[in-house]
C-alpha cells in the first residue's frame, strides 16, 4: 500500500500534471455544473436496439475533465475495485491526449469501453469522489469519462495490443469466457503463456453476450477486445465444455499446467410458487439468451421467443430492468417490474432504473407474485399479487419485506420473466469431486491468489462470489493470473 | 465445424448422420445428447448420439424430419459442415442387466430410443420393443430396432401395419404375458403419459427419457424445466431420464406446445423456400 502512495505522489508530481492543476483556479473547477450523458429519445429507442446513452462529445469530455481536481488523496480510487488510476487518465483527457488516457485505464482494467458502460459507478469511484463525500455535490463522471477514452481508442483505430513477452510455451487453460476469464486470459498472455480459453456457448464473452442487452452494451465493443486478445495469441475454443467435452484430467494429459476457472453463476433460479411453470413465463436468463443470442426478435434467425403485450418481470436488479426494457422493445403495450422491497433497495445501476422509467416501464415496487393462472392451452394469462411493506432490516442491512395480509390482487400478463437471482453454475464442482465449494455452491478460493483446494485450479468472479459485478470478476481474473504466474513459476524453479 | 463424414437415408424423414466430433466421440456414454446449430442465424436443438467411435473421433446421430432445423440438418450432405456441436450432454442412461425390459417409442421418440435398446441388449437383457405410429408409412427404424431387440412390436392407430391399437395396449399383452423387470418409453408427451400409467398399475419400475425444448443444454436457461415428484428439474443436465411415474406430463405436454405456431409457420416458409431452391 506504502508503495502505491508513494508511486502515486511521484506520478501526480510529474510537470505536466502540476501545469494542467495550475492552468485553472479550483474554484472555477467546482463551480461547473457536472454534464449530461447524451441520451437517444425514449419513444424512440424503446422500440429500436439503438444504444440509449450516446457518449460524450469530445468538448464535454474536456470540460467535465477540468472539473477533476486531481486530489492529492484521490478517494475515488479507494472505491475502485481494481485501483484505476483515475485522476491520472482524467487529467490526461484534460491535456486532450485521449489515447494516453486510454493506455492508462488498460494498466489496471482491460475492458474500460465495458466498464464505463456497465460499472455501478454510483457506489463505486464516483460514491467516494471528493465532490460526493465533502463537498456534497455531483461526482466527477468518471464511467462517463472512462467509456469516452476507451470508445476514442477504438474508434480512432489506433488500438494498442499490449506487448506479450515472448512465449514460454507452458499452456494454460481458461474455462469461461465471460469478463473474469477475459480478464485472466489477457494477463497470461502478457505473462507469455500458450493460452486456451474454452467457451460452453457458440459465441464467446460470457454474461457481456448473452446477458446484458445491445442497448447497454453493443456486442462490438466486446468483439474489438476479444480480437485483441486473438491478437495477443489468445486461443478460443467454442461449444466446449470442460468437464464434459473433455475432463480436467484429458486437459492435463493435453500438456495443460494450470487453469482459471471462471464459469460464471450459470443457473437461474425461480420462487417455486404456483403456476410458475406455465408458458409464457421464463427466467430472464432464457428471455436474454433467446433475444440476444440467438437474436430471436430477428424474424431471419429460426429461434423464436414470445412477445408478449402484458409483460412482468419479478425482480429489481440489471437483469429485471434488461429483461423489462427488452420486453418493450418487443412491443409490450404494458411491461411491468415487480419488485418486494423499495426503490431504495433495488440492486440495479441507477441509471438503469431512470432510464427504464422514461421508457415507460412501470414499477409496481413493494409488490410480491403469490401465483400464476394460464388458459386451456397452458399459456399464462394472470397472477395473484400481494402488496407488501418493510420490515425491520434482514442479514442483507435491506429492509426485509412483509405481506400487507388482504392485500391481494390480479393482473393479467400474457408474459411474465422471472428474475430473482441465479445460482453458481455447477458444472465445474460436479466435475470435480475433490474441488472445495461452499454450501452454496461456490469455489473456496484464496483471497490473494485464487487457488482453489486443487493446487493447479484458480477461479474467480461469478463462480467465487456467487454474482457480483463485471469490474470484480475481471479483478478476479487478473489476481489469478498473477497467482497462476506465481504458482507455475515456482514448480518450475522446484523441479 | 463438425464435418458430415456419412449419410445414411432410413425412410423419408429419418436420416443417420456420422459426425466428426473426436472429443465427443470420446467422452459421451449411452444416453448422453449434444446440442447442434446450423448457420449463423440457426437455432439450438438437442440430439441423441446414437453410437460413437472414440477411435475414429466420430459420432452418430439419428434425426426425424419435424421442423425447420431437423428439416435443415436432414437435408446436409456427405462433406457439409455442422456448424456447432456441443456435448456431450445430460446424465448418462442408467444401464445395466436386469432381465426384461419393455422399450416403448413413438414419433420424435423412436430416433433416440435406439441407443438404449442397443445399450440394454448389449448389457445381457431381453429387450421387447414396441414401436408405435398413426399410421404404417410412420413407422420409422424398424429394421434398426430388430438387430437389438429379442422382438419387435408394431402398433398403429389405424391397424395398416403391425397390430392396430395404441402403445399402451401393446405394452399390457406383453406386462400380462411374461414379467417385465423394466420398462423404458420414450415419445410424446401424451404417449409417455398413458405408457406410465399402464406400467404403474403393474409396478414396474419406468424411465421416461424427456425431450423437452432446450436452448442452451447446459443447466443456464431453464426452457427444460419439468415438474417431477412436484420438484421443478431441468431435463438437460438432470435428465434426460426420470422415473416415469413422478413426470408431471400434462404440464410436460402443455410447454412442449409453447412455440407451436411460431414453429408451424417457420416450417411452411422453409418448406417453400427450399422448394424454390430445388
Ligand atoms: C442480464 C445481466 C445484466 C447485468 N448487468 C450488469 C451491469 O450492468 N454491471 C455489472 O457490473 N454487472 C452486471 N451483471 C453481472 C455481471 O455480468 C457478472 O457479474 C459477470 O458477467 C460475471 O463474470 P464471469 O466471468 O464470472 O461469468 P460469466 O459472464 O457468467 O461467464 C461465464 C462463462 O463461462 C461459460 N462456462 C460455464 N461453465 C463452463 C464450462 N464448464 N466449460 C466452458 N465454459 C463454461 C459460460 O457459458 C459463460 O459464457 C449483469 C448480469 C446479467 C445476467
Ligand atoms: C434430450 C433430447 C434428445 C433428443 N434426441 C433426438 C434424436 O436423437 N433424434 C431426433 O430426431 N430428435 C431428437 N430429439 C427431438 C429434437 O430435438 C426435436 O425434434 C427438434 O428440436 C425439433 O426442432 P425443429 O426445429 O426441427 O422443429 P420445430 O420447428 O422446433 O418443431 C416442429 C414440431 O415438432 C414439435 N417438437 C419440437 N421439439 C420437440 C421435442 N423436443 N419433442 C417433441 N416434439 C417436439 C413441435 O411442437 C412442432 O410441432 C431430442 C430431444 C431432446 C430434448
Ligand atoms: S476524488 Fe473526484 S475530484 Fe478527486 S481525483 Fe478522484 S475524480 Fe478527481
Ligand atoms: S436447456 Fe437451458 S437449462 Fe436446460
Amino acid at each position: 500500500m506504502e508503495n502505491i502512495l508513494e508511486y502515486l505522489k511521484e506520478e501526480r508530481s510529474q510537470e505536466w500534471r502540476a501545469e494542467i492543476r495550475k492552468s485553472m483556479k479550483a474554484k472555477e473547477r467546482t463551480s461547473r455544473e457536472r454534464v449530461k450523458m447524451p441520451e437517444e429519445d425514449p419513444n424512440v429507442r424503446n422500440k429500436s436496439n439503438i444504444e440509449v446513452n450516446s457518449g460524450l462529445p469530445i468538448e464535454n469530455a474536456i470540460l467535465e475533465a477540468q472539473r477533476c481536481l486531481d486530489c492529492p488523496d484521490p478517494t475515488c480510487m479507494t472505491g475502485c475495485p481494481v485501483g484505476i488510476n483515475i485522476p491520472k487518465f482524467i487529467k490526461k483527457i484534460e491535456t486532450k491526449d485521449f489515447l494516453g488516457a486510454a493506455s492508462v485505464l488498460k494498466e489496471t482494467n482491460g475492458l474500460p469501453a465495458v466498464c464505463g458502460r456497465v460499472c455501478p459507478q454510483e457506489v463505486q469511484c464516483e460514491s467516494t469522489c471528493f465532490y460526493t463525500i465533502k463537498l456534497k455535490k455531483p461526482p466527477v463522471a468518471i464511467g462517463y469519462l472512462e467509456r469516452f477514452a476507451a470508445d476514442y481508442e477504438r474508434e480512432s483505430g489506433k488500438m494498442n495490443v499490449p506487448n506479450v513477452a515472448d512465449s514460454n510455451k507452458i499452456k494454460v487453460g481458461i474455462v469461461g469466457s465471460g469478463p473474469a476469464g477475459l480478464a485472466a486470459a489477457g494477463d497470461l498472455a502478457k505473462f507469455g503463456y500458450d493460452v486456451t480459453v474454452f467457451e460452453a456457448l457458440h459465441e464467446i464473452g460470457g454474461v457481456l453476450k448473452y446477458g446484458i442487452p445491445e442497448f447497454r452494451l453493443p456486442n462490438v465493443i466486446v468483439d474489438v477486445e476479444i480480437d485483441n486478445l486473438k491478437k495477443m495469441g489468445v486461443k478460443f475454443r467454442t461449444n466446449f465444455i470442460v468437464g464434459k467435452t473433455a475432463s480436467f484430467d484429458d486437459l492435463k494429459k493435453d500438456g495443460f499446467e494450470a487453469f482459471f476457472v471462471g464459469s460464471g453463476a450459470g443457473l437461474p433460479r425461480f420462487m417455486n410458487i404456483p403456476g410458475e411453470n406455465y408458458n409464457g413465463i421464463f427466467s430472464s436468463n432464457e428471455y436474454l439468451t433467446r433475444v440476444n443470442l440467438m437474436n430471436a426478435a430477428d424474424p431471419d434467425y429460426d429461434t423464436p421467443v414470445i412477445s408478449g403485450k402484458n409483460v412482468a418481470v419479478i425482480g429489481g436488479g440489471n437483469t429485471a430492468m434488461d429483461s423489462v426494457r427488452t420486453a418493450k422493445r418487443l412491443g409490450a403495450d404494458r411491461a411491468m417490474i415487480i419488485y418486494r422491497r423499495s426503490e431504495k433497495e433495488m440492486p440495479a445501476r441507477v441509471e438503469e432504473i431512470k432510464h427504464a422509467k422514461e421508457e415507460d416501464i412501470e414499477f409496481m415496487n413493494l409488490h410480491n407474485p403469490l401465483e400464476y393462472y394460464a388458459d386451456e392451452s397452458g399459456r399464462v394469462n394472470r397472477m395473484k399479487i400481494q402488496k407488501m411493506e418493510l420490515g425491520e432490516p434482514d442479514a442483507s442491512g435491506r429492509r426485509r419485506p412483509v405481506p400487507i395480509e388482504g392485500s391481494e390482487f390480479y393482473v393479467d400478463v400474457d408474459t411474465v420473466v422471472v428474475s430473482v437471482g441465479v445460482s453458481p453454475n455447477p458444472l465445474i464442482p460436479k466435475a470435480l469431486a475433490d474441488l472445495k465449494v461452499t454450501d452454496w455452491g461456490t469455489i473456496v478460493v484464496d483471497k490473494e491468489t485464487m487457488q482453489s483446494s486443487i493446487p493447479e485450479l484458480f477461479a474467480g468472479g461469478d463462480i467465487v462470489r456467487g454474482g457480483a459485478t463485471v469490474i470484480l470478476a475481471m479483478g478476479d481474473g487478473r489476481k489469478a493470473a498473477a497467482g497462476m504466474h506465481k504458482y507455475i513459476q515456482e514448480k518450475i524453479k522446484a523441479n | 465445424m463438425s464435418k458430415i463424414l456419412e449419410k445414411e437415408i432410413f425412410s423419408k424423414n429419418v436420416v443417420k448422420l456420422v459426425l466428426d466430433a473426436p472429443e465427443i466421440a470420446r467422452t459421451r456414454k449411452p444416453g448422453h445428447f449434444v446440442i447442434i446449430k446450423i448457420g449463423k442465424k440457426g437455432e439450438r436443438i438437442p440430439l441423441t448420439i446414437a453410437s460413437a467411435d472414440a477411435k475414429k473421433g466420430n459420432i452418430t446421430l439419428v434425426v426425424q424430419k419435424v421442423g425447420v432445423t431437423s428439416g435443415k440438418l436432414c437435408n446436409l450432405e456427405v462433406g457439409d459442415e455442422v456448424t456447432d456441436v456441443v456435448g456431450p450432454l445430460g446424465e448418462a442412461t442408467h444401464i445395466e442387466k436386469v432381465g426384461t425390459v419393455l422399450c416403448a417409442g413413438g414419433g420424435v421418440g423412436v430416433a433416440p430410443l435406439l441407443p438404449i435398446v442397443e445399450g440394454f441388449k448389449k448389457a445381457g437383457n431381453r429387450v421387447i420393443t414396441i414401436l408405435a405410429a398413426r399410421s404404417k408409412d410412420l413407422i420409422i427404424l424398424e429394421k434398426q430396432m430388430r438387430e437389438f431387440s429379442d422382438e419387435v412390436i408394431i402398433m398403429t392407430d389405424d391397424g395398416s401395419y403391425g397390430k392396430k391399437g395404441l402403445v399402451t395396449a401393446g405394452m399390457e399383452e406383453v406386462i400380462q404375458r411374461e414379467k417385465v423387470n423394466l420398462s423404458v418409453v420414450i415419445g410424446p408427451a401424451i404417449m409417455m403419459k398413458y405408457a406410465a400409467l399402464t406400467t404403474k398399475k403393474y409396478n414396474i419400475e419406468t424411465y421416461a427419457s424427456l425431450n423437452t425444448i432446450m436452448v442452451d443444454g447446459t443447466g443456464m436457461c431453464g426452457a427444460c424445466r419439468v415438474s417431477v415428484g412436484g420438484r421443478t428439474k431441468f431435463v438437460c443436465v438432470d435428465g434426460p431420464e426420470f422415473d416415469a411415474h413422478q413426470v408431471d406430463f400434462d404440464e410436460m405436454l402443455a410447454r412442449l406446445g409453447a412455440y407451436k405456431d411460431q414453429e408451424l409457420e417457420a416450417y411452411e416458409r422453409y418448406l417453400k423456400t427450399a422448394e424454390t431452391l430445388s
